[in-house]
C-alpha cells in the first residue's frame, strides 16, 4: 500500500442520499497524487469535482472504497490539508491578521511567534500593512490573497483549491495564479485544483484529469509537457505548446458532452 | 496662474449652468476665488459647451494640485451644507407637528371641544408631572417600573438567547420543540399573569415573570432563526480547520448573528414595557402602570395620561441607551 503517494483514492464511490432519493456522484474512482505534484481536475458541472475535493478534505466520507492521505485513511478535516474556497469568506468582524490566524486559533496554536509568522506570510503575499484592516476595506484580489494566507498559516502539506480564481477579474486572476503556483512550489506543497477553466488547468498544473459526469468518473489523464510546467502560468500561456494542450482538453470535453447528448 | 484660477470656475459654470450652488458655496467658503466679472461672464454664457467641458477635464487632470484640492473641498462643503439644510428641515417639521398637536389638544380641551375630564390637556399634564416630581411622589413609581422593565428586559434577552443556543446545539431538540414554540408564540402569554401572581405572589417577581412571558419566546425564535441562517461558507471555513461545535459557535455563529441579537434587544425594550405595564395593571401597589389603573379607578385621566407621558419618556431613554450600545458594539465591521 505504501506507494509514496500523498493522496490516493481507491475504488471510491460516493452516493448523496436525501429525502428525494439517492444519487451517485462519483463511481469507481482511482486516482493518486504524488508529493509536490500539482493536479488539476476539469469537467462539466455535475461531474463530482467538488465531491472529490470534499472527500480529500475529510468533509465527506466515501460510500465505498477508501481515501488515503500519506497512506493513512482520512477520518475528518486534518491540519495537513488546506482548502481554498471559491469565495474568500473572510469574517467581516475580524481584522485581516485575525482572519489569517483563525486556523491557528482553532488548532490552539495562536502564539506570539505564530502571529509573527502570519504577518510575514501576509507580507510575502503582498499584503504588508493590511493586518490591522478589515476585509471590507480590501479589493477582491487582496481578499482572496488573505484567504490563501489563512490556508497556508497552518502549514498544510496538501492544498485543495476549489475554483479559487473564478470570481476574480481576468487581470487579478492571472496575477493570483502566478502567486499561488509560485508560493506552493516554493514550499513544496502538493496541490489539487478544481476548475472549469481549461486554460487555467493547463497553465498551472503538472497533470490534468478530465472527468465525465453522471456518475463522475475519470475519462482521461493528460500530462502537461515539461516546458509548460516549469513556466509560471502567465508564461506558460505564451508557450507554443500551450495551445496544443488546450485544444486537446477542449476536444476531450466536447467529445464527452456529444457522447452524453446522443447516448 | 491667476488667469487659470479665475478662468476655471467660469468654465465650470458654463458646463453645468444649472448647478449654481457650486460657485455660491465656493464663494461663501472663500475657497475658489471668483471675481465679480467671473459671475457676470457666467451669467451671459452662450459659448460652445462641449469644448469647455474638455477644457475643464484637462484643467482637473493637469491642474495644480492645490487648485484641485480647492475644487474638491468646495464640492464637499456644498454637499455638507445641503445635508445640513435637509436635517434642519426635518427637525423643523418634527417640531412643528409636535407643536400643532399639543396646541390643538390644549385649545380643544380649554374650549371644551373635547371633554377635558376624559382627555385632559397638555398644560394640566405638565402641571401634574411637575408637581409630583417636586413633591417627590412620582419617583418611587418610576424607580419600581424601571427596575421591573430592566430586569424583565435583561432576563428575557438572556433566557431567550440561551434557549436559542440550546436549539441550535441540538437539531433534534429543536425539531421536538418546534410545535410547542409555535403554539407558545401565538398564544397571548400575558393571559398567564394571574397564574404568576398566584404562584409567585403579588409584586416584583410576578411582574417580571409576566414580562418574561412576553419577551422570551419571540427572542428565542428570532435569534435561533438567525443562527440557522449563518453563511454556510463561513461554517465551511472553520469546519475545514477541524473546529468543534463550540468553536463553530464562538468563532462564527455568535459574531455573525450579533447585529440581529442587538436589534432583538431593541424590540425587547418595547415588549418589556408592555409586560411590565400589564403586570402592574394586574397586581401592583407601586409603579407607573399602577398609577394608570389608579387614575382610571378614581376617574383622574390627567393622572392616566401624565403617567403615559412619563412612560414614553423613560422608554425612549432606554431605547436610546440600547441603540448607543448597538453602535458601540458593531463599530468597525458594519460595512460588508
Amino acid at each position: 500500500m505504501q506507494t509514496g503517494n500523498m493522496l490516493e483514492l481507491i475504488d471510491v464511490s460516493h452516493v448523496y442520499v436525501n429525502d428525494q432519493g439517492a444519487s451517485l456522484a462519483v463511481e469507481q474512482l482511482n486516482m493518486a497524487v504524488r508529493p509536490g505534484e500539482f493536479v488539476a481536475l476539469v469537467g462539466p458541472s455535475g461531474c463530482g469535482k467538488t465531491t472529490i475535493l470534499s472527500l480529500l478534505a475529510g468533509l465527506l466520507f466515501p460510500t465505498r472504497g477508501s481515501v488515503l492521505l500519506a497512506g493513512v485513511p482520512v477520518t475528518g478535516p486534518s491540519p495537513q490539508v488546506g482548502y481554498m474556497l471559491q469565495q474568500d469568506y473572510l469574517f467581516p468582524w475580524r481584522t485581516i491578521r485575525d482572519n489569517a490566524a483563525i486556523g491557528l486559533e482553532i488548532a490552539g496554536r495562536r502564539t506570539k511567534a505564530a502571529l509573527e509568522a502570519v504577518d510575514r506570510l501576509l507580507e510575502e503575499l503582498g499584503l504588508s500593512g493590511a493586518g490591522g484592516r478589515y476585509p471590507h476595506e480590501l479589493s477582491g484580489g487582496m481578499r482572496q490573497r488573505v484567504a490563501l494566507a489563512r490556508t497556508l498559516a497552518t502549514e498544510p502539506e496538501v492544498m485543495l483549491l476549489d475554483e479559487p480564481f473564478s470570481a476574480l477579474d481576468l487581470h487579478i486572476k492571472l496575477q493570483l495564479e502566478d502567486l499561488v503556483q509560485e508560493t506552493l512550489r516554493r514550499r513544496g506543497k502538493t496541490a489539487v485544483l478544481v476548475t472549469h477553466d481549461l486554460a487555467e488547468a493547463a497553465a498551472m498544473s503538472d497533470r490534468v484529469i478530465v472527468l465525465g459526469k453522471q456518475p463522475g468518473r475519470i475519462l482521461r489523464e493528460l500530462d502537461i509537457p515539461e516546458e509548460l510546467r516549469s513556466a509560471s502560468p502567465t508564461e506558460a500561456r505564451k508557450q507554443p505548446g500551450f495551445q496544443e494542450v488546450f485544444e486537446e482538453l477542449w476536444s476531450e470535453l466536447n467529445r464527452t458532452e456529444e457522447g452524453e447528448r446522443h447516448g | 496662474m491667476d488667469e487659470r484660477n479665475n478662468g476655471k470656475p467660469r468654465r465650470l459654470r458654463k458646463v453645468r449652468p444649472e448647478r449654481s450652488a457650486f460657485s455660491a458655496v465656493g464663494r461663501k467658503a472663500g475657497q475658489v476665488p471668483l471675481p465679480r466679472d467671473g459671475m457676470k461672464g457666467a451669467a451671459g454664457v452662450s459659448v460652445s459647451g462641449h469644448h469647455a467641458g474638455q477644457d475643464e477635464t484637462a484643467a482637473l487632470v493637469s491642474g495644480v494640485a492645490e487648485e484641485r484640492e480647492k475644487l474638491l473641498s468646495a464640492l464637499h462643503g456644498r454637499h455638507l451644507a445641503r445635508q445640513r439644510r435637509i436635517s434642519f428641515a426635518v427637525w423643523g417639521m418634527q417640531a412643528l407637528l409636535l407643536a400643532l398637536f399639543v396646541g390643538l389638544w390644549e385649545t380643544a380641551g380649554r374650549l371644551r371641544w373635547i371633554d377635558p375630564l376624559l382627555f385632559s390637556y397638555p398644560s394640566r399634564l405638565l402641571e401634574q408631572i411637575v408637581s409630583t416630581m417636586a413633591s417627590g411622589t412620582i419617583w418611587p413609581h418610576i424607580a419600581v417600573t424601571v427596575a421591573e422593565t430592566a430586569a424583565g428586559f435583561l432576563l428575557g434577552t438572556l433566557l431567550g438567547t440561551a434557549l436559542a443556543v440550546l436549539l441550535w446545539w441540538s437539531p433534534f431538540l429543536s425539531r421536538v420543540l418546534d410545535p410547542y414554540l409555535v403554539v407558545l408564540n401565538s398564544m397571548p402569554k400575558v393571559a398567564l399573569g394571574p397564574i404568576f401572581i398566584v404562584g409567585l405572589g403579588p409584586g416584583f417577581m410576578s411582574i417580571v415573570a409576566t414580562t418574561l412571558s412576553v419577551t422570551v419566546i419571540i427572542t428565542t425564535i428570532n435569534i435561533y432563526n438567525r443562527f440557522r441562517d449563518v453563511e454556510s461558507g463561513f461554517v465551511k471555513v472553520v469546519r475545514l480547520f477541524g473546529a468543534t461545535r463550540a468553536q463553530l459557535f464562538r468563532l462564527v455563529v455568535l459574531p455573525d448573528s450579533f447585529p440581529v441579537i442587538i436589534s432583538t434587544l431593541k424590540v425587547n425594550v418595547g415588549l418589556a414595557w408592555v409586560g411590565v405595564i400589564v403586570g402592574e395593571f394586574l397586581v401592583a401597589k407601586l409603579g407607573l402602570g399602577y398609577l394608570i389603573i389608579y387614575g382610571f379607578q378614581v376617574f383622574n385621566f390627567t393622572l392616566v395620561l401624565s403617567s403615559l407621558v412619563v412612560i414614553a419618556a423613560v422608554a425612549t431613554v432606554m431605547y436610546q441607551l440600547v441603540a448607543a450600545l448597538e453602535r458601540k458594539l458593531t463599530a468597525g465591521w458594519r460595512e460588508r
